[in-house]
Protein backbone atom coordinates (compact mmCIF):
# COMPACT_ATOMS: atom_id res chain seq x y z
CA UNK A 1 0.00 0.00 0.00
CA UNK A 2 2.75 2.27 1.32
CA UNK A 3 4.89 1.43 -1.81
CA UNK A 4 1.98 2.40 -4.36
CA UNK A 5 1.21 5.86 -2.67
CA UNK A 6 4.94 6.98 -3.04
CA UNK A 7 5.06 4.79 -6.61
CA UNK A 8 1.61 7.56 -7.49
CA UNK A 9 3.09 10.81 -5.87
CA UNK A 10 6.40 9.92 -8.18
CA UNK A 11 4.21 9.67 -11.24
CA UNK A 12 2.63 12.88 -10.15
CA UNK A 13 5.53 14.79 -9.57
CA UNK A 14 7.00 13.07 -13.07
CA UNK A 15 4.04 14.55 -14.77
CA UNK A 16 3.95 17.97 -13.50
CA UNK A 17 7.55 18.23 -14.44
CA UNK A 18 6.59 16.98 -17.99
CA UNK A 19 3.72 19.46 -18.39
CA UNK A 20 5.88 22.71 -16.80
CA UNK A 21 8.80 21.72 -19.06
CA UNK A 22 7.18 22.00 -22.58
CA UNK A 23 7.25 18.37 -23.00
CA UNK A 24 3.24 17.46 -23.32
CA UNK A 25 2.75 20.22 -26.19
CA UNK A 26 3.40 17.79 -29.03
CA UNK A 27 4.17 21.34 -31.35
CA UNK A 28 6.90 22.09 -28.86
CA UNK A 29 8.58 18.50 -29.15
CA UNK A 30 8.10 19.04 -32.94
CA UNK A 31 9.55 22.10 -32.75
CA UNK A 32 12.62 20.68 -30.61
CA UNK A 33 12.69 18.23 -33.24
CA UNK A 34 12.86 20.40 -36.31
CA UNK A 35 16.55 20.99 -36.43
CA UNK A 36 16.67 21.95 -40.19
CA UNK A 37 13.75 24.87 -39.63
CA UNK A 38 12.91 26.94 -36.78
CA UNK A 39 14.78 24.80 -34.16
CA UNK A 40 13.05 25.41 -30.56
CA UNK A 41 15.74 23.66 -28.13
CA UNK A 42 13.99 24.79 -24.63
CA UNK A 43 13.19 20.96 -24.28
CA UNK A 44 17.33 20.30 -23.85
CA UNK A 45 17.03 22.25 -21.13
CA UNK A 46 14.36 19.83 -19.47
CA UNK A 47 16.42 16.80 -20.51
CA UNK A 48 19.84 18.57 -18.66
CA UNK A 49 17.52 19.63 -15.47
CA UNK A 50 16.16 15.97 -14.85
CA UNK A 51 19.81 14.47 -16.17
CA UNK A 52 20.83 16.18 -13.42
CA UNK A 53 18.68 16.16 -11.01
CA UNK A 54 18.04 11.79 -11.67
CA UNK A 55 22.32 11.90 -11.92
CA UNK A 56 22.95 13.07 -8.52
CA UNK A 57 20.21 12.20 -6.66
CA UNK A 58 20.62 8.67 -8.05
CA UNK A 59 24.45 8.67 -6.78
CA UNK A 60 23.13 9.54 -2.98
CA UNK A 61 20.16 7.04 -3.22
CA UNK A 62 21.86 3.62 -4.17
CA UNK A 63 24.71 4.44 -1.43
CA UNK A 64 21.74 2.64 0.61
CA UNK A 65 21.62 -0.92 1.44
CA UNK A 66 18.21 -1.35 -0.08
CA UNK A 67 15.00 1.20 -1.16
CA UNK A 68 12.68 2.55 1.72
CA UNK A 69 10.17 0.03 0.79
CA UNK A 70 11.77 -3.00 -1.47
CA UNK A 71 14.10 -5.26 -1.13
CA UNK A 72 16.91 -4.24 -3.58
CA UNK A 73 17.91 -1.99 -6.08
CA UNK A 74 17.50 -2.81 -9.64
CA UNK A 75 20.57 -4.99 -10.83
CA UNK A 76 22.66 -3.13 -13.52
CA UNK A 77 21.32 -3.31 -17.25
CA UNK A 78 22.38 -4.95 -20.30
CA UNK A 79 25.70 -3.42 -21.28
CA UNK A 80 24.57 -5.07 -24.69
CA UNK A 81 23.94 -3.26 -28.06
CA UNK A 82 22.16 -4.27 -30.62
CA UNK A 83 19.61 -4.57 -33.62
CA UNK A 84 16.68 -4.56 -31.25
CA UNK A 85 17.37 -2.05 -29.51
CA UNK A 86 18.54 0.25 -32.15
CA UNK A 87 16.02 -0.91 -34.55
CA UNK A 88 13.62 -0.32 -31.71
CA UNK A 89 14.69 2.85 -30.81
CA UNK A 90 14.22 4.06 -34.52
CA UNK A 91 10.62 2.99 -34.97
CA UNK A 92 10.09 4.78 -31.84
CA UNK A 93 11.94 8.03 -32.84
CA UNK A 94 9.58 7.66 -36.23
CA UNK A 95 6.47 7.81 -34.04
CA UNK A 96 7.49 10.47 -32.09
CA UNK A 97 8.59 12.80 -34.89
CA UNK A 98 5.03 11.91 -36.05
CA UNK A 99 3.17 13.00 -33.44
CA UNK A 100 5.08 14.53 -31.20
CA UNK A 101 4.39 12.41 -27.76
CA UNK A 102 6.78 10.00 -26.49
CA UNK A 103 4.96 7.56 -24.10
CA UNK A 104 4.66 9.76 -20.65
CA UNK A 105 3.52 13.24 -22.30
CA UNK A 106 0.75 11.03 -23.78
CA UNK A 107 -0.21 9.23 -20.71
CA UNK A 108 -0.66 12.74 -18.91
CA UNK A 109 -2.56 14.31 -21.61
CA UNK A 110 -4.82 10.95 -22.17
CA UNK A 111 -7.36 12.37 -19.51
CA UNK A 112 -7.48 15.52 -20.76
CA UNK A 113 -6.21 16.10 -24.04
CA UNK A 114 -9.31 14.65 -26.41
CA UNK A 115 -10.19 11.94 -28.81
CA UNK A 116 -6.76 12.32 -30.55
CA UNK A 117 -4.64 11.85 -27.70
CA UNK A 118 -6.75 9.29 -26.87
CA UNK A 119 -6.26 7.45 -30.02
CA UNK A 120 -3.12 7.54 -29.70
CA UNK A 121 -2.57 6.00 -26.27
CA UNK A 122 -4.97 2.99 -27.46
CA UNK A 123 -3.08 2.53 -30.79
CA UNK A 124 0.39 2.92 -28.15
CA UNK A 125 -1.20 0.05 -25.91
CA UNK A 126 -1.88 -2.07 -28.59
CA UNK A 127 1.48 -1.71 -30.47
CA UNK A 128 3.08 -2.80 -26.67
CA UNK A 129 0.57 -5.86 -26.70
CA UNK A 130 1.65 -6.76 -30.31
CA UNK A 131 5.47 -6.76 -29.70
CA UNK A 132 4.51 -8.68 -26.60
CA UNK A 133 2.49 -11.38 -28.80
CA UNK A 134 5.34 -11.50 -30.82
CA UNK A 135 7.77 -12.42 -28.92
CA UNK A 136 5.52 -15.01 -27.07
CA UNK A 137 4.97 -16.65 -30.79
CA UNK A 138 8.80 -16.67 -31.57
CA UNK A 139 10.50 -18.15 -28.24
CA UNK A 140 7.06 -19.81 -27.00
CA UNK A 141 8.58 -21.37 -24.05
CA UNK A 142 10.99 -18.63 -22.45
CA UNK A 143 9.12 -15.73 -21.09
CA UNK A 144 10.03 -12.42 -21.86
CA UNK A 145 12.00 -10.23 -19.42
CA UNK A 146 10.09 -7.44 -17.25
CA UNK A 147 10.67 -3.99 -18.55
CA UNK B 1 9.21 33.56 -16.82
CA UNK B 2 12.58 32.91 -18.54
CA UNK B 3 11.74 30.11 -21.88
CA UNK B 4 14.83 28.12 -20.56
CA UNK B 5 14.26 28.48 -16.46
CA UNK B 6 10.54 26.82 -17.00
CA UNK B 7 12.33 23.64 -18.96
CA UNK B 8 14.82 23.45 -16.46
CA UNK B 9 12.48 23.25 -14.00
CA UNK B 10 10.32 21.12 -15.37
CA UNK B 11 13.21 18.71 -15.82
CA UNK B 12 14.07 18.90 -11.98
CA UNK B 13 10.47 17.87 -11.16
CA UNK B 14 10.99 15.39 -13.44
CA UNK B 15 14.29 14.20 -12.21
CA UNK B 16 12.75 14.54 -8.42
CA UNK B 17 9.55 12.16 -9.71
CA UNK B 18 11.86 9.57 -10.98
CA UNK B 19 14.32 9.79 -8.00
CA UNK B 20 11.46 9.15 -5.75
CA UNK B 21 10.68 6.15 -7.41
CA UNK B 22 14.25 4.78 -7.02
CA UNK B 23 14.37 5.90 -3.28
CA UNK B 24 11.44 4.36 -2.21
CA UNK B 25 10.05 1.32 -4.72
CA UNK B 26 13.53 0.78 -5.95
CA UNK B 27 12.08 0.94 -9.45
CA UNK B 28 13.02 2.70 -12.27
CA UNK B 29 10.99 4.70 -13.92
CA UNK B 30 10.87 3.95 -17.53
CA UNK B 31 7.22 4.96 -18.29
CA UNK B 32 7.14 2.88 -21.50
CA UNK B 33 8.06 -0.45 -19.65
CA UNK B 34 5.79 0.57 -16.73
CA UNK B 35 2.79 0.50 -18.73
CA UNK B 36 3.77 -2.23 -20.73
CA UNK B 37 4.11 -4.14 -16.79
CA UNK B 38 0.34 -3.68 -16.72
CA UNK B 39 -0.54 -5.48 -20.01
CA UNK B 40 0.57 -8.77 -18.37
CA UNK B 41 -2.48 -9.88 -16.19
CA UNK B 42 -1.81 -11.10 -12.65
CA UNK B 43 1.29 -9.78 -11.89
CA UNK B 44 2.46 -9.44 -8.33
CA UNK B 45 3.80 -5.99 -8.96
CA UNK B 46 0.75 -4.44 -10.87
CA UNK B 47 -0.11 -1.93 -8.07
CA UNK B 48 3.05 0.41 -8.18
CA UNK B 49 2.52 0.41 -11.91
CA UNK B 50 -1.01 1.16 -12.28
CA UNK B 51 -0.31 3.88 -8.97
CA UNK B 52 2.72 5.56 -11.16
CA UNK B 53 0.29 5.39 -14.34
CA UNK B 54 -2.77 6.87 -12.16
CA UNK B 55 -0.05 9.81 -10.58
CA UNK B 56 0.76 10.48 -14.33
CA UNK B 57 -3.05 10.92 -15.26
CA UNK B 58 -3.74 12.44 -11.93
CA UNK B 59 -1.24 15.01 -13.17
CA UNK B 60 -2.16 16.04 -16.77
CA UNK B 61 -5.88 17.10 -14.48
CA UNK B 62 -3.79 18.92 -12.41
CA UNK B 63 -2.01 21.00 -14.94
CA UNK B 64 -5.33 21.05 -17.18
CA UNK B 65 -6.20 22.62 -14.12
CA UNK B 66 -3.68 25.23 -13.00
CA UNK B 67 -1.86 25.95 -16.55
CA UNK B 68 -3.53 24.67 -19.33
CA UNK B 69 -1.03 26.02 -21.52
CA UNK B 70 0.62 22.93 -20.82
CA UNK B 71 -1.43 21.33 -23.50
CA UNK B 72 -0.59 22.21 -27.44
CA UNK B 73 -3.24 21.10 -29.85
CA UNK B 74 -2.01 17.45 -31.49
CA UNK B 75 0.26 17.81 -34.52
CA UNK B 76 -1.63 14.56 -36.31
CA UNK B 77 -5.52 14.97 -36.67
CA UNK B 78 -5.98 12.06 -39.12
CA UNK B 79 -7.10 8.98 -37.72
CA UNK B 80 -4.51 7.11 -39.81
CA UNK B 81 -1.72 8.88 -39.19
CA UNK B 82 -2.32 8.73 -35.21
CA UNK B 83 -2.72 5.20 -34.65
CA UNK B 84 0.46 4.89 -37.32
CA UNK B 85 2.56 6.96 -34.98
CA UNK B 86 0.86 5.08 -31.40
CA UNK B 87 1.43 1.66 -32.80
CA UNK B 88 5.07 2.48 -34.00
CA UNK B 89 5.98 3.90 -30.31
CA UNK B 90 4.37 1.22 -28.57
CA UNK B 91 6.10 -1.47 -30.07
CA UNK B 92 9.35 0.31 -30.77
CA UNK B 93 9.40 1.27 -27.60
CA UNK B 94 9.19 -2.28 -26.22
CA UNK B 95 11.67 -3.55 -28.69
CA UNK B 96 14.56 -1.30 -27.40
CA UNK B 97 13.34 -1.65 -24.00
CA UNK B 98 12.66 2.08 -23.05
CA UNK B 99 11.60 5.45 -24.09
CA UNK B 100 12.50 8.92 -23.65
CA UNK B 101 12.29 8.22 -19.48
CA UNK B 102 14.25 5.11 -19.16
CA UNK B 103 16.90 5.56 -21.71
CA UNK B 104 16.62 9.37 -21.75
CA UNK B 105 16.90 10.39 -18.64
CA UNK B 106 17.18 7.08 -16.00
CA UNK B 107 19.89 5.07 -18.41
CA UNK B 108 22.04 8.18 -19.21
CA UNK B 109 22.16 8.88 -15.90
CA UNK B 110 23.59 6.29 -14.73
CA UNK B 111 26.45 6.43 -17.51
CA UNK B 112 24.79 2.84 -19.72
CA UNK B 113 25.86 2.65 -23.12
CA UNK B 114 22.91 1.12 -24.07
CA UNK B 115 21.00 4.55 -23.66
CA UNK B 116 23.03 6.07 -25.43
CA UNK B 117 22.87 4.45 -28.27
CA UNK B 118 19.04 4.25 -27.95
CA UNK B 119 18.24 8.01 -26.88
CA UNK B 120 21.09 9.42 -30.10
CA UNK B 121 18.71 6.42 -32.15
CA UNK B 122 15.15 7.64 -31.35
CA UNK B 123 16.48 11.40 -31.32
CA UNK B 124 18.10 11.40 -35.34
CA UNK B 125 15.09 8.89 -35.55
CA UNK B 126 12.77 11.75 -34.55
CA UNK B 127 14.80 14.71 -36.01
CA UNK B 128 14.64 12.70 -39.72
CA UNK B 129 10.61 12.05 -39.53
CA UNK B 130 10.18 15.99 -38.84
CA UNK B 131 12.31 16.56 -41.76
CA UNK B 132 10.74 14.46 -44.11
CA UNK B 133 6.97 15.47 -43.08
CA UNK B 134 7.94 19.00 -42.92
CA UNK B 135 10.51 19.88 -45.08
CA UNK B 136 10.00 17.62 -47.79
CA UNK B 137 6.27 16.37 -47.99
CA UNK B 138 5.69 19.61 -46.47
CA UNK B 139 3.27 18.52 -43.38
CA UNK B 140 1.31 15.08 -43.20
CA UNK B 141 -2.07 15.26 -41.06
Amino acid sequence: MKAAVMAGLAGLLFALGLGMGGMTNPAKVVGFLDVAGAWDPSLAFVMAGALGTYGLLRKLIVRRARPVLAKDFPPAPSAVVDGRLVGGAALFGIGWGLSGYCPGPALVSAPVGGATVLLFVGAMLVGMGVFRAWEVLRAPRTSSQPG
Amino acid sequence: MNSFLLPLLGGVLLGAGASLLLLFNGRIAGISGITAGLLTPARADTAWRAAFVGGLAVGGVVLALVRPESFGPPVLSGMGATLAAGLLVGFGTRLGNGCTSGHGVCGLARGARRSLVATLTFMAAGALTVFVTRHVLGGVS
